[in-house]
């Protein structure tokens, strides 16, 4: 079976953001980065389909010169081989865009499975997948769980709300969303570091794809730190000194104590 | 910019019966209609929604559209995206919005990219500037918000976050019934089964008080630090997604989205950022408080008291302080 995964690269979810004077993004400068967690979870989901059924596992990335880091991680943890779709401004592709690029880079693999994370970290739209599907005529599925390999199909269990679930099953090739915790990630062993550096990275550009950049559908406009919608009392200070306080408060104020 | 609100519905256990996230989106659709000075509209997909369709008419709606087909009755993404585009294209509708549930976060991209377009998903506001309407939109997990506009040509999509809007704020009136009918094949995708995993030992909702980690503990080994905490406050010991995904504690403890519903008297939140799956489990606590290192936590939007600091120390000189006034 061939399984490509898509991943993207994102600012460590830890990082302190500050929103670029132009307003329009972050100062991504000095931020860390790393491999988009749910992405993370379908690269997984990917090398273990590949470990029970046999195959490859092939990693895409659309993202600038940076994001090699993340292909070469990926690599490590056992992917086969790579394409990085090299892209310096992403922010001028519109979800659909950045879709374009992938399914133009995709659609020559000819895979039985295609794979992305449910949503990415940064912007959180949570669409590239389904529009990925849509544009490379795959039936698809989102938020799964747990995925099961048949004869010629696959049974995917996906997540609902309020602790619901459904099997549901389609044809391959398919493309599938995957959810953080559907199973336990790995971490790159010394051996895979090193054979990664021999495995082949292909570069590719959105014009070498005929994917350039086209007028966006939507247009972000300016970004800013969300005001409060609660009056909070917030406590800073040496522990002891703030922990005092705060238990006062739920004693005498809010008398939860 | 006449106004489309897609409804939801789904049937577990019995017949159809409403998401409840589709009455604020209608809420939405409402105020949107009276801001724009457009016509609004609502749909209902399925089968034997006859009952839902008859509750809309009673709302002050210009039309209720039934979508009615034998292929409908059971949810694909293929389905009810067909189905959506050609309600679409009958009625025209310039504005189309969904509420952001887990079945429209697997059909809107799809029905969007049919026709050219990119929906605008998880709107938690908006406003009207010039007559053009601003969408605002979370990033990075809840730390940034960024305005968002839709260039090029109608329709647009957009769906809208859970708790964003306010059901009760639906206006009543009357509304004319239409049924209308798509053409459509059978999906590629089979739906089979809906279930739930086996009962749950913990029931987080009974509980008055609760202390609930996140990320910021690091590793597993760091759980007791905060279930000291949770003895000292006689409270159930809960968590964010990651820990249970991680591992760290049972899945029957899980907070959020995914997991329960919780609305104790307090909810101390550790190490915990925010992210909105969390937060739409917990915010209806009565008293919150949040210890995050970060002073942009998304949780201190929510949080009545906060301390900013590092947990690892502000927790033991709780758990003292909280066994001293005890005493």
């Amino acid at each position: 079976m061939k399984t490509v995964v898509c991943i993207k690269q994102v600012p460590a979810r830890d990082s302190q953001f500050r929103v670029a004077p132009s307003g329009a993004w972050i100062q991504d400068a000095d931020l860390a980065f790393e491999i988009n967690e749910p992405d993370a979870y379908a690269l997984e989901e990917g090398l273990q389909l590949k470990e029970k059924h046999g195959g490859e596992v092939v990693v895409l990335c659309a993202g600038p010169a940076r994001a090699a880091q993340a292909i070469r991680e990926a690599l490590a943890k056992g992917a086969d081989r790579a394409i990085h779709i090299q892209e310096e401004d992403l922010g001028a592709f519109d979800p659909l865009g950045a879709a374009r690029l992938l399914a133009a880079a995709l659609a020559p693999e000819k895979p039985d499975l295609v794979l992305t994370g449910l949503q990415s970290d940064d912007l959180g739209y949570g669409q590239t997948g389904v529009i990925l599907a849509e544009l490379l005529g795959l039936p698809h599925a989102t938020i799964i769980m747990q995925v099961e390999k048949q004869d010629g199909s696959v049974r995917v269990k996906r997540e609902l709300e309020d602790g619901w679930f459904q099997h549901v099953e389609m044809p391959l090739p398919a493309l599938l969303t995957i959810q953080s915790g559907i199973n336990k990630l790995r971490y790159a062993t010394l051996m895979g570091i090193k054979k990664a550096k021999s495995k082949e990275i292909r570069t590719v550009t959105a014009a070498d794809l005929g994917a350039a950049a086209a007028a966006p559908s939507i247009q972000l406009s300016r970004l800013y730190v969300p005001g409060r919608s609660k009056q909070t009392q917030l406590f800073e200070g040496p522990p002891k000194e703030v922990a005092a306080k705060l238990v006062e408060k739920l004693k005498f104020e809010a008398r939860v104590i | 910019m006449s106004i489309l609100v897609v409804m939801e519905q789904r049937a577990v256990s019995g017949p159809p019966a409403w998401n409840r996230m589709s009455w604020e989106t209608l809420a939405a659709g409402q105020q949107l209609a009276g801001e724009l000075r457009q016509p609004v509209s609502a749909a209902i997909l399925g089968q034997g929604v006859d009952n839902l369709a008859a509750e809309l008419t009673n709302q002050k709606l210009d039309h209720v559209f039934v979508v009615a087909h034998d292929l409908l009755k059971d949810y694909t993404p293929d389905t009810y995206s067909a189905a959506v585009r050609q309600l679409v294209e009958h009625t025209g509708a310039q504005l189309v919005i969904f509420p952001h549930t887990y079945q429209v976060r697997d059909f809107l991209p799809k029905l969007a990219t049919a026709l050219g377009r990119v929906a605008v998903s998880d709107v938690v506001a908006h406003r009207v500037e010039d007559g053009r309407l601003v969408l605002v939109r979370q990033l990075f997990q809840g730390k940034l918000n960024v305005d968002v506009r839709f260039a090029g040509d109608p329709p647009y999509f957009a769906s809208l976050q859970a708790g964003a809007y306010r059901a009760d704020r639906v206006e009543p009136g009357s509304a004319a019934l239409e049924t209308f009918t798509p053409q459509l094949s059978p999906s590629r995708i089979k739906p089979l089964e809906l279930f739930r995993e086996a009962a749950r030992a913990v029931d987080l909702t009974a509980a008055e008080i609760i202390v609930s980690v996140g990320r910021g503990i690091k590793e597993a080994d760091n759980i007791p630090i905060v279930q000291k905490l949770a003895d000292a406050l006689g409270a159930e010991l809960a968590a964010s997604r990651p820990i249970c995904d991680a591992g760290w504690l049972p899945m029957e403890r899980q907070v959020g989205s995914s997991g329960q519903t919780v609305a104790p008297k307090m909810y101390l939140a550790v190490g915990i950022s925010g992210a909105i799956q969390h937060l739409v489990g917990m915010k209806g606590s009565k008293t919150i408080v949040a210890i995050n290192k970060d002073s942009n936590a998304p949780i201190f939007e929510v949080a009545d008291y906060g301390i900013v600091g590092d947990l690892f120390q502000v927790v033991p000189a709780l758990v003292e302080e909280v066994q001293k006034a005890k005493q």
